[in-house]
């Protein structure tokens, strides 16, 4: 992975040191809360209900062992002892005090991690394909173009007061596994017919209250002008985008208010101007790419044979593998899922000493790095598969090889009422209410692959509009309802859910769910996924079904 | 009133006038309005002349005029609205306009790093006295990555 030099460290330590003296400054009263706002934003620092909560970046995904145990410390230490991954695969604290954030992040600089740009009106974590590098689909490597992108997008002086966020992501396979297309940016590493390299560039893709896809705004450019067409957009959209409210703001707005074609014809004009200063280099190119050169992968890891064994032995172990282990692109070697969507946690939480527990099996079986996915769980994405039985039984003690991964308990859920200010209605009860219903994991796996995603409000972090099943939280007279979807998809084929009818009162929610499987149930075709069978049906089935009882 | 200039508190030699104020000698500067409609009576004033812009303003209207002013003035109202970043940035790296540029309204701070990169090289406190705290801000950083207005070549090319 990449690994800073005196310029990358020196401007996270300077940054420390620029935001202690923010901090310090506001505690004196020197600033107002408003003043101090976007600032302790852009160090991922919000007030919310209970306490501050500090968003610490993970760059598209990546850490080290050594990082993930400095995490896990900085949990003991200045918080409650477990942290939250979240759908940009960054780290969450949800129990920091607000003068200890400056020792928080001078702690984070000395593994080179930092909470730079998570939150803010600003260019945030660029985001990828979890399998980047190790998924046998690939045409390149997008994570040493997401590096490249961190560096260009950190601390730029022309835009760190943008309209809104703006959020990238970059993936180098046709399977979408990054839900590219609901990005202010998306990045798709594709091949022209001279067989070259470059970008297929969408723009204008988000979620929230107006969820709309990203559409195509140049089919093909070349690696070396990247940062200049970026840069073009940004310019356009810090320029055009709309501040007068703040809902009306992202550039998924400027794209539909002005068309795609004048917004790519104002772009395309601004970077005929920026192009040959902002080239990228060969040399650049390669600087970063040797961070991200393949490991030396084990010739004989596959000669082993006692996974299948062991597969054949253990029929726990057979079910995690079928459903959390991935093929790798190298023979004998497998990516693991680490589910952090046991029934008894919250999704995506995960406590110190389980943190610590990964960050050894890391090292022992894995190369000493950890992934996080867009679907808030972990991976190990180098194990030999002869390490698996062994990396299953040390999960297995600490409660982390819960094995449903993409089954409906693999849910994405916002932190709702429970800890978010914005939020209208709670959904982790939810989350537990649905698990403490479907318990079974073999009707679980019966019904194959499900993705639930419950927000808590209109501004959908769970990103529910693209949940199979999406459930919004809605607030009707001080009463939590909440507003189904169903359908959406966030992956190539990606669709926004279809609305299934009036709200459901919180206490149907989980019956509600129910009727949608007896009903998916009563039409699916063989093992058809639920996804499918929505496509095929269409949802007055469901609406049926659901509303006929009500 | 003092302001900042090139890193240091001067007295400033300036007089913003507003679209009704009648002209006076000295070192003006004029609204976008006041340029269009008077453009030949000003052209011909004794002293120094200046524009203020706000991020509202068509600022490619006003390229053919740059050769006019000795300063531009970037009007912030927040300091959340950062569209006068670009066009500091486009004033100096496009149109190569080598007068002053400053900033006025919300100027705070926290902003005058990202100011000054983008080619910002005077500024209005909105809290004067805070001014002589603030100087500090433009060694927050010893570098930046990108192609900045102080800075022409991006680190990648220097590392």
């Amino acid at each position: 992975m990449y690994q800073y030099d005196d310029y990358d460290q020196t401007m996270v330590d300077q940054r420390v040191a620029q935001y202690r003296d923010q901090t310090r400054r506001f505690l004196a009263g020197e600033l107002t809360e408003q003043q101090f706002r976007p600032l302790r934003l852009m160090n991922g620092l919000y007030l919310q209900i209970h306490a501050p909560m500090l968003r610490i970046a993970v760059p598209y995904g990546l850490m080290s062992s050594t990082q993930m145990r400095k995490i896990a410390d900085i949990s003991r230490n200045y918080d409650k002892g477990y942290v939250h991954f979240t759908t940009r695969t960054n780290i969450q604290l949800n129990w920091p005090t607000l003068e200890s954030v400056p020792d928080i992040l001078a702690e984070l600089a000395t593994v080179q991690m930092h909470a730079i740009q998570t939150s803010g009106n600003c260019i945030r974590n660029t985001t990828t394909d979890q399998l980047a590098g190790v998924s046998a689909d690939e045409l390149e490597d997008p994570r040493p173009w997401c590096e490249i992108i961190r560096q260009w997008s950190t601390f730029h002086p022309e835009f760190a007061y943008l309209p809104r966020k703006f959020k990238i992501a970059v993936i180098g396979t046709t399977e979408d596994r990054a839900a590219t297309k609901l990005h202010d940016i998306g990045l798709h590493l594709v091949k022209n017919h001279q067989g070259e390299i470059g970008f297929e560039v969408l723009v204008g893709g988000g979620l929230g209250r107006t969820p709309i896809l990203g559409q195509i705004i140049r089919p093909f450019l070349e690696k070396k002008d990247l940062l200049s067409y970026l840069e073009a957009i940004l310019r356009v959209y810090n320029r055009l985008g709309r501040r007068d409210n703040k809902y009306k703001s992202r550039i998924k707005i400027t794209v539909r208010e002005h068309g795609l074609n004048h917004i790519r014809e104002l772009v395309e004009a601004e970077w005929v101007n920026i192009r040959e200063q902002l080239v990228l280099d060969d040399t650049e190119i390669a600087r970063v790419k040797q961070y991200f050169t393949e490991p030396a992968y084990q010739v004989s890891a596959v000669a082993d044979v006692s996974f299948s064994d062991r597969k054949a032995d253990n029929a726990d172990f057979a079910r995690w593998v079928k459903q959390n282990v991935v093929d790798h692109k190298i023979a004998g070697y497998k990516i693991a899922y680490i589910s952090l969507k046991a029934p008894s946690m919250p999704p995506g939480d995960i406590t110190s000493g389980q943190l610590d527990v990964i960050a050894n099996l890391a090292e022992q079986f894995s190369m000493g790095e950890i992934r996080s996915s867009h679907n808030q769980n972990l991976l190990l994405s180098d194990v030999q598969q002869a390490d698996l039985y062994p990396l299953w039984m040390c999960l297995q003690a600490e409660g982390l090889a819960t094995a449903n991964i993409n089954t409906m308990s693999d849910m994405i859920c916002c932190p709702g009422l429970d800890f978010c200010s914005l939020a209208n209605a709670s959904s982790i009860p939810l989350v537990k209410e649905i698990n403490e219903r479907f318990d079974d994991l073999d009707y679980l796996y019966d019904l194959g692959d499900i993705k639930i995603k419950i927000s808590g409000c209109m501004n959908g972090c769970a990103h529910q509009s693209v949940g199979h099943i999406g459930i919004l939280g809605v607030d009707k007279k001080g009463e939590e309802w909440y507003q189904f979807t169903l359908g959406g998809s966030s992956e190539q084929d990606a669709s926004l859910g279809e609305r299934l009818g009036r709200a459901i009162p919180k206490d149907k929610v989980v019956d509600t769910v129910e009727t949608l499987l007896e009903v998916f149930k009563q039409h699916r075709l063989q093992d058809e996924l639920f996804l499918a069978t929505v496509r095929r049906i269409g949802i007055e089935p469901f609406k049926e079904g659901v509303y006929a009882n009500h | 009133m003092p302001i900042i200039k090139d890193g240091e508190i001067v007295e400033d030699h300036w007089l913003h006038l507003d679209d009704e104020a009648t002209l006076t000698a000295g070192n003006i500067s004029v609204s976008l309005n006041r340029w269009q409609e008077q453009h030949a009576s000003l052209s011909k004033h004794s002293g120094l002349l200046g524009l203020r812009l706000s991020g509202d303003d068509p600022l490619e209207e006003i390229v053919p005029d740059l050769a006019e002013f000795s300063l531009i003035v970037l009007i912030f109202p927040a300091f959340t609205d950062g569209r006068c970043y670009s066009f500091a940035r486009l004033l100096r790296d496009r149109y190569y306009y080598t007068g002053e540029i400053r900033a006025q309204g919300e100027v705070l701070h926290d902003q005058l790093f990202y100011m000054s990169q983008s080619g910002i090289n005077s500024f209005e406190l909105a809290e004067p006295n805070q001014m002589e705290n603030a100087l500090v801000a433009f060694n927050d950083f010893s570098d930046s990555y990108q192609t900045t207005a102080l800075k022409p070549q991006p680190l990648y090319r220097r590392r």
